[in-house]
């Protein structure tokens, strides 16, 4: 099957500061359809120059990038827009979820634009509902961002990257802002909908949270220098019921109901 | 984006800086408030003349001594004292399709009566003078040829002259002396207000305009001729007709006479509240510009401020057309609210000015339509760039924007 990711010697240059920064230098990448992969690496070593460009936010300088056989170098700024509601879902490091708006209504969004705006809003509300309950927030759906916490609120904003059905969900340092045991949270979130097929590239630079993934790519200085399958692969829940048997161990938590 | 999404999300927006949304839309209410009680006040001094005019009469043509140039109908007024009375006999002879003509003698004097005096207009007229001026009698009769033909002192008088002379008793039958001439009263004219020039037309005693070319004035020329032709239709030929007669009548000496119709004097007479009107508007207007600006202003701080949303949105798939809308949108509805304000507080500040200052004031709808659509234009064309500029945001800067 063909893959629903392929980059082929790809590159970006930052021409914008007094000198040219090479940040992604001629990376290849097939990923297909089921993949879980982390990427990782220092900072500065192009993770998000390559997220971008694999989000078609931004056009590589040099290389091919097919989206599920799509060449974007040959769509316009509007039908990268449409691209990108249809086929891709995002999730950021800092959550950006429209302040003042609820749950609900920031997992409607994507639906507003794009082929889904004809929808009726009854049908809207309910595939919102649908994915806040999947990411086990269906009874927060009035909530604000300020009235949740920061595990919440990026559990909203994999609901809204879900909310399209996207090809795949990409993920930039999704667990960057969060405490250890909420990463974890967030990690059984994306394993389960790894589970049901969607294909996942998320960014990450700690090891353990990279261990949740199916596939591990290691970049430097905007090159791929390792790519090769998870080691040892974590699986969310039970890293939570160890972390709740240390927890109740130190008198933090009530141990678990006998 | 569907269209009512778009009106709760700008909505929302607006809500969301309520003092701020209220502070810029004041520029926009104080904006259309102004034009809004400034046309009012233009147009009712419109209206107030247009009434005058109408109160003219129907069809009416006058002629008026002396050659001037049009627009300055005062200006040569009885200057060239060279109306006769024959001038009027001629025009209602030869002059096809005049209903009624009637020469008019004007002048000021004291009149007593009663044992009280009072300074007043004494004009000597023609008997279908009411009839032209379409002016009823509350009580008594116009009167006639015969009192024309014999000199006759009688008179018929104005509501003013009638409070301030007879204010406890019907005047009817009692006489008043003009110049120690005792006049029979045998009619009273009913209300007719103010004239086009401010003069109050009831103050005034009407006598047949020979008894006051003979025994009043003791004058040989008239101060006018007032016409009325039979329909509207027939106003621009029978005023040929006049001036040709009267100019053959002369026999080759310099036109010394002005005919004007009641359209003409109309015109002239709005053309100072039509100026006005104009000049008040657009000085109104300017303070809706400014307003304008101080929306353009707010959308700006408001997309700087919003950057990160607005990347958002790109991120997820909007076009920039949907966010173009959306911020035209918000600036819309803040004008158009401020619109809506505005005209309330303009029909109120007309009101207030007409009950306090005595104006007549006129709010007219197609005003207050033109300036709310107007306040929308504003909102839509000051709303423009600041939109337009959030719609060209590049996605990752905008999601990067601290
Ligand atoms: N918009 C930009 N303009 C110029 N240089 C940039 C821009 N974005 C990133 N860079 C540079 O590109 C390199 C890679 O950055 P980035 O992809 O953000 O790294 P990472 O996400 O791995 O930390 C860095 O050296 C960074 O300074
Ligand atoms: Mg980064």
């Amino acid at each position: 099957m063909a893959p629903v990711v392929h980059i082929a010697d790809i590159h970006k240059i930052y021409e914008s500061g007094e000198v040219p920064v090479h940040a992604v230098r001629g990376v290849s990448l097939d990923i297909h359809k089921g993949e879980f992969v982390a990427l990782m690496g220092a900072s500065g070593s192009g993770k998000s120059t390559l997220m971008n460009l694999l989000g078609c936010l931004d056009r590589p300088t040099r290389g091919t990038y097919l989206l599920d056989g799509i060449d974007i170098d040959k769509l316009d700024r509007n039908e990268l827009a449409d691209l990108r509601n249809q086929k891709l879902g995002f999730v950021f490091q800092g959550f950006n979820l429209l302040a003042r708006t609820t749950a609900l209504e920031n997992v409607e969004l994507p639906m507003l634009y794009g082929r889904h705006r004809r929808h009726s809003s009854a049908e809207v509300r309910d595939r919102a509902m649908h994915c806040l309950d999947i990411v086990g927030l269906s009874d927060r759906s009035d909530h604000f961002p300020n009235q949740l916490s920061g595990g919440q609120q990026q559990r909203v904003a994999i609901a809204r990257g879900l909310v399209n059905q996207p090809h795949v969900l990409l993920a930039d340092e999704p667990t960057g802002n969060l405490d250890s045991r909420t990463s974890i949270e967030v990690m059984g979130v994306f394993q389960k909908l790894n589970e049901q097929g969607i294909t996942i590239v998320m960014v990450t630079h700690e090891l353990d949270i990279a261990r949740f993934c199916k596939r591990n790519l290691i970049l430097r200085d905007g090159v791929v220098v390792r790519d090769e399958p998870t080691h040892d692969r974590s699986i969310a829940e039970e890293a939570l019921g160890l972390l709740h048997q240390a927890e109740a161990a130190a008198k933090l938590t009530h141990a678990p109901a006998a | 984006m569907r269209f009512t999404s778009v009106i709760r999300v700008a909505l929302r927006a607006l809500r969301r800086n309520t003092m701020r949304s209220m502070l810029t839309a004041l520029g926009i209410i104080i904006g259309v408030g102004a034009v809004i009680t400034m046309v009012s006040i233009g147009n009712g001094a419109k209206a107030q003349v247009e009434a005058q005019v109408a109160s003219l009469g129907q069809n009416i043509i006058s002629v008026f001594p002396g050659s001037f140039s049009s627009g300055g109908m005062r200006g040569g007024y009885g200057s060239a004292p060279t109306l006769t009375p024959e001038d009027a006999d001629a025009i209602m002879a030869e002059v096809e399709d005049v209903d009624a003509v009637s020469p008019e003698v004007r002048d000021r004097n004291q009149v007593l009566a009663n044992g009280l005096n009072w300074n007043t207009n004494v004009n000597g007229e023609g008997p279908d003078y009411a009839m032209i001026r379409n002016w009823r009698l509350v009580s008594g009769a116009m009167f006639t040829d015969q009192d024309v033909k014999s000199l006759s002192k009688v008179c018929v008088i104005g509501k003013t002259v009638v409070d301030q002379l007879f204010p406890n008793e019907d005047p009817i039958g009692q006489s008043l002396r003009i110049r120690n001439l005792p006049f029979r009263i045998i009619g009273v004219l009913d209300v007719k207000g103010f004239s086009l020039f401010g003069s109050d037309q009831d103050d005034v005693v009407i006598i047949p305009y020979t008894s006051h070319m003979r025994r009043v004035s003791r004058r040989t020329s008239i101060s006018m001729i007032q016409i009325q032709a039979s329909g509207p239709e027939k106003l621009d030929k029978v005023k040929q007709d006049i001036e040709d007669l009267l100019t053959q009548r002369r026999k080759g000496r310099e036109p010394d006479f002005t005919v004007r119709t009641q359209e003409e004097i109309a015109a002239a007479a709005t053309q100072t509240s039509k100026t006005m009107t104009l000049l008040l508007g657009a000085i109104a207007g300017v303070s809706l510009v400014v307003g304008g600006i101080g929306i353009m202003n707010i959308m700006l701080v408001s997309v700087t401020e919003r950057t990160r949303e607005i990347g958002i949105r790109l991120a997820i798939g909007a076009h920039g057309r949907d966010v173009l809308t959306q911020f035209l949108i918000e600036a819309i509805l803040l004008s158009s609210f401020g619109g809506i304000i505005g005209v309330t507080l303009g029909i109120g500040a007309s009101e207030l000015v007409s009950y306090y200052n005595g104006w007549p004031v006129l709010v007219s709808t197609s005003s207050v339509v033109i300036a709310v659509a107007f306040s929308a234009a504003v909102g839509v064309f000051f709303g423009f760039y600041p939109a337009r500029k959030a719609a060209q945001l590049d996605p990752i800067d905008a999601l990067r924007y601290e």
